[in-house]
């Protein structure tokens, strides 16, 4: 699907340009938005190797059996294909407290290490259950205090910068619930085909 | 906030002492550690390049060439007819697709209606209650080699789609 909309999105751009004289747009923003690519990609090495040290740290000291043990019911419920002690878990554990805490610089490094434990449970490139849950938990996102927004209101000097914290967690709670609904729903989908 | 903003500062150093006093104590090679961790984080960021420039690309196509904001103004009188705001409607469609871009069109959304409309409320709302679903698939599927992502894109989508509808409803009935 992202296939279709990787292709869809380019396909429709161009034909678009073609008649509407946009063409010259499109060819300095090709090449500007590979440059602003690669660009995202070198800034994100440093946030990368700095976290993933740390982490192989922690997880060599035992403090992400600490945090999984301590989160563990809950968890186990959402993802019953982890095994109850698997490494996995205190990856997908600190990725959503860094989440949470609007930390999204530490979320991505520790969210792909989850996501390569997953892998090495499942063994295939086809995504499994459990890595689509934990994507389908970051895509509706976990912030509870969105700071980017506050900041930017702060900046058009709103009289309560703060005041839509409580709209945002009640909208985030609630995406979040059918977030975790659509994959249980698609999931069973999924599995009475094969059937 | 004040509060908020100190937990938010504290909690990386914090963590960052707790794992080094344990490693210490536990007398682990922490820098040994770190070097060997870090080298997977270099070999990361590029094998997620070739990804984050295919994305970036084709989404700035279908922006630059103007095909965007026209699928936009064709949609909106749609989404005026179950009570969306037509000037949210750029956000709303943008949101999953690029969180740059979303950041963008609510800063201007935010700078034209001022921060304590309904409007400015509202984009706030939709900027903070979700996260940029193509980006964090292409990132996390990519990083890892996986090639058949399933139904994760409609999950993710239409928990989006929850997303903004629950968000035009809660500011409503909160602010309205």
């Amino acid at each position: 699907m992202v296939n279709v909309i990787w292709m869809f999105m380019a396909i429709v751009g161009i034909v678009y340009a073609m008649f509407n004289g946009t063409m010259e747009e499109v060819n300095k923003a090709l090449f500007e938005s590979a440059n602003e690519a690669v660009k995202l990609s070198i800034g994100l090495i440093s946030i990368l190797v700095f976290w993933l040290g740390i982490m192989k740290i922690a997880e060599e000291a035992g403090i992400l059996k600490v945090l999984t043990r301590l989160l563990r019911p809950v968890v186990v419920r959402i993802f019953p294909e982890i095994p109850k002690d698997h490494p996995a878990l205190g990856y997908i554990l600190s990725n959503f407290t860094a989440n949470i805490f609007g930390l999204g610089n530490a979320a991505t490094p520790l969210g792909i290490k989850a996501m390569e434990q997953m892998k090495e449970l499942s063994g295939t490139d086809t995504a499994s259950r459990s890595m689509i849950t934990f994507l389908a938990i970051n895509t509706a996102g976990l912030t509870i205090i969105p700071t980017t927004i506050i900041s930017i209101r702060m900046q058009y000097h709103s009289v309560s910068p703060t005041e839509i914290v409580g709209t945002t967690i009640i909208a985030t709670g609630i995406s979040l619930i059918s977030a975790l609904l659509l994959d249980r729903f698609f999931y069973y989908r999924s599995t009475r085909r094969k059937k | 906030m004040g509060v908020i903003t100190a937990i938010s500062t504290w909690l990386i150093p914090s963590f960052l002492l707790i794992v080094l006093i344990t490693a210490t104590w536990k007398k682990i090679p922490a820098y040994e550690l770190f070097v060997e961790g870090g080298k997977e984080g270099v070999k990361l960021a590029f094998s997620l390049l070739p990804f984050l420039v295919g994305m970036l690309v084709s989404i700035s196509i279908l922006r630059s060439s103007g095909a965007l904001e026209a699928l936009i103004n064709f949609i909106s009188p749609l989404l005026m007819l179950i009570g969306v705001p037509p000037d949210i409607v750029p956000l709303a469609l943008v949101r999953p697709i690029s969180g740059n871009a979303a950041l963008g069109v609510t800063s201007e959304l935010i700078a034209t209606h001022g921060p304590d409309s309904f409007i400015g409320r509202l984009a706030s709302t939709m900027q903070g209650s979700t996260d940029t679903t193509l980006y964090i698939l292409t990132v996390y599927f990519g990083a890892v080699g996986i090639k058949k992502m399933r139904y994760a894109v409609k999950v993710g989508l239409l928990a989006d789609l929850v997303g903004i509808i629950v968000s035009i409803i809660i500011v409503t009935l909160i602010f309205g």
